[in-house]
């Protein structure tokens, strides 16, 4: 992509439908409207009900590039109005009201000149965007140094696992916070202010830093950062969190 | 109630307003700082969003879902300017 797009409704068609780990679904839409979007975009589901009330959230795009099919992953929250439906109910061939792309602030693109390195920290389904960018640094020959550093509960709570542990261009750090894989030589545990230097490049580097993840990981993982001495300004956070 | 970033309020501007506020800088009316709106913090029900300025936490924007129309409060933004698209 080379200019920014204007957001607008589209009506996209599910193509297929897979689980991607115990509690989300991985969606592939159709949407031949879609003028494509840059990676680590969002968009917005709109499900409208019988009597006219409608309910709008978010997700990130996993897809990014001039495409029209769209990737989502969606995590279920068990409480929500939406995840739950996209979860269980939406079948192949379903339509969903869509808009987007949104979002020119926590995105990643290859014409952008700045080559410091690209630190990406995804906390649970917050991967998603990074997953985004991480897969279109894998589509540039020659472009920044690209880490991920990944917490997550267990080995089946990892999201894009297969695409992740083949990507080359990007070295990913994935710490269970509770059950490592079986022969895993780190235990399980949530990251420590220590643990955590050790698994992002050093402020004297400059690294652009993009953090997702529920608001506590990301609040966590900011002040760490700013206590290592990162630029507030080169980190950009996209926080989720309640309603789903 | 915790906070989301601006940046999660994009679709509910474009829709409402037109406006990009991912790419849209503003001036605080409270403390008088510029900001990127997609920093500043936003706080998100059923019925709209409050967004507040992430260094003195004054009240930006306001956006209320009634029936048939949208409220828009914007008096706490002093200027945005908003990149072309």
């Amino acid at each position: 992509m080379t200019s920014p797009v204007r957001a607008s409704w589209h009506v996209g068609r599910v193509a297929s439908r897979r689980r991607e780990t115990t509690s989300a679904v991985r969606l592939e839409l159709d949407v031949p409207t879609w003028p494509g979007n840059p990676a680590g975009a969002h968009l917005d589901v709109r499900l409208t009900a019988p009597d006219g009330y409608q309910a709008t959230r978010s997700y990130s795009v996993a897809s990014s590039g001039p495409t029209t099919r769209v990737t989502l992953a969606v995590d279920e929250l068990p409480s929500g109005e939406v995840s739950p439906y996209l979860v269980h109910q939406l079948a192949d061939g379903d339509e969903l009201e869509v808009h987007g792309p949104l979002g020119h602030y926590f995105v990643w693109t290859p014409t952008e000149p700045d080559r410091s390195p690209v630190q990406l920290i995804a906390g649970g389904s917050g991967v998603v965007p990074l997953f985004a960018m991480a897969v279109a640094r894998e589509r540039e020959a020659d472009h920044a140094d690209f880490r991920l550093l990944y917490s997550v509960r267990t080995p089946e709570d990892v999201f894009f696992a297969e695409e992740l542990s083949a990507l080359s261009k990007t070295v990913v750090d994935v710490v269970h916070t509770r059950r490592s894989p079986t022969g895993s030589p780190r235990p399980p545990g949530r990251l420590t202010p220590e643990s955590f230097a050790e698994f992002v490049f050093p402020a004297t580097s400059t690294p652009r830093i993009f953090v997702c993840g529920p608001t506590p990981f990301v609040e966590t993982i900011a002040h760490w950062l700013l206590k290592l001495g990162h630029d507030p300004n080169r980190i950009r956070t996209e926080r989720f969190g309640g309603s789903g | 109630m915790t906070h989301l970033d601006g940046n999660a309020l994009a679709g509910l501007f474009a829709d409402t307003l037109g406006i990009d506020i991912t790419a849209a800088i503003g001036r605080c009316g409270s403390c008088h700082r510029v900001i990127e709106l997609a920093r500043a913090h936003a706080f998100v029900t059923a019925i709209g969003a409050v967004l507040r300025c992430e260094h003195c936490q004054g009240v930006l924007a306001v956006i209320v879902h009634k029936p048939r129309e949208v409220l828009a409060n914007l008096s706490g933004l002093a200027h945005i300017v908003i990149a072309r698209l």
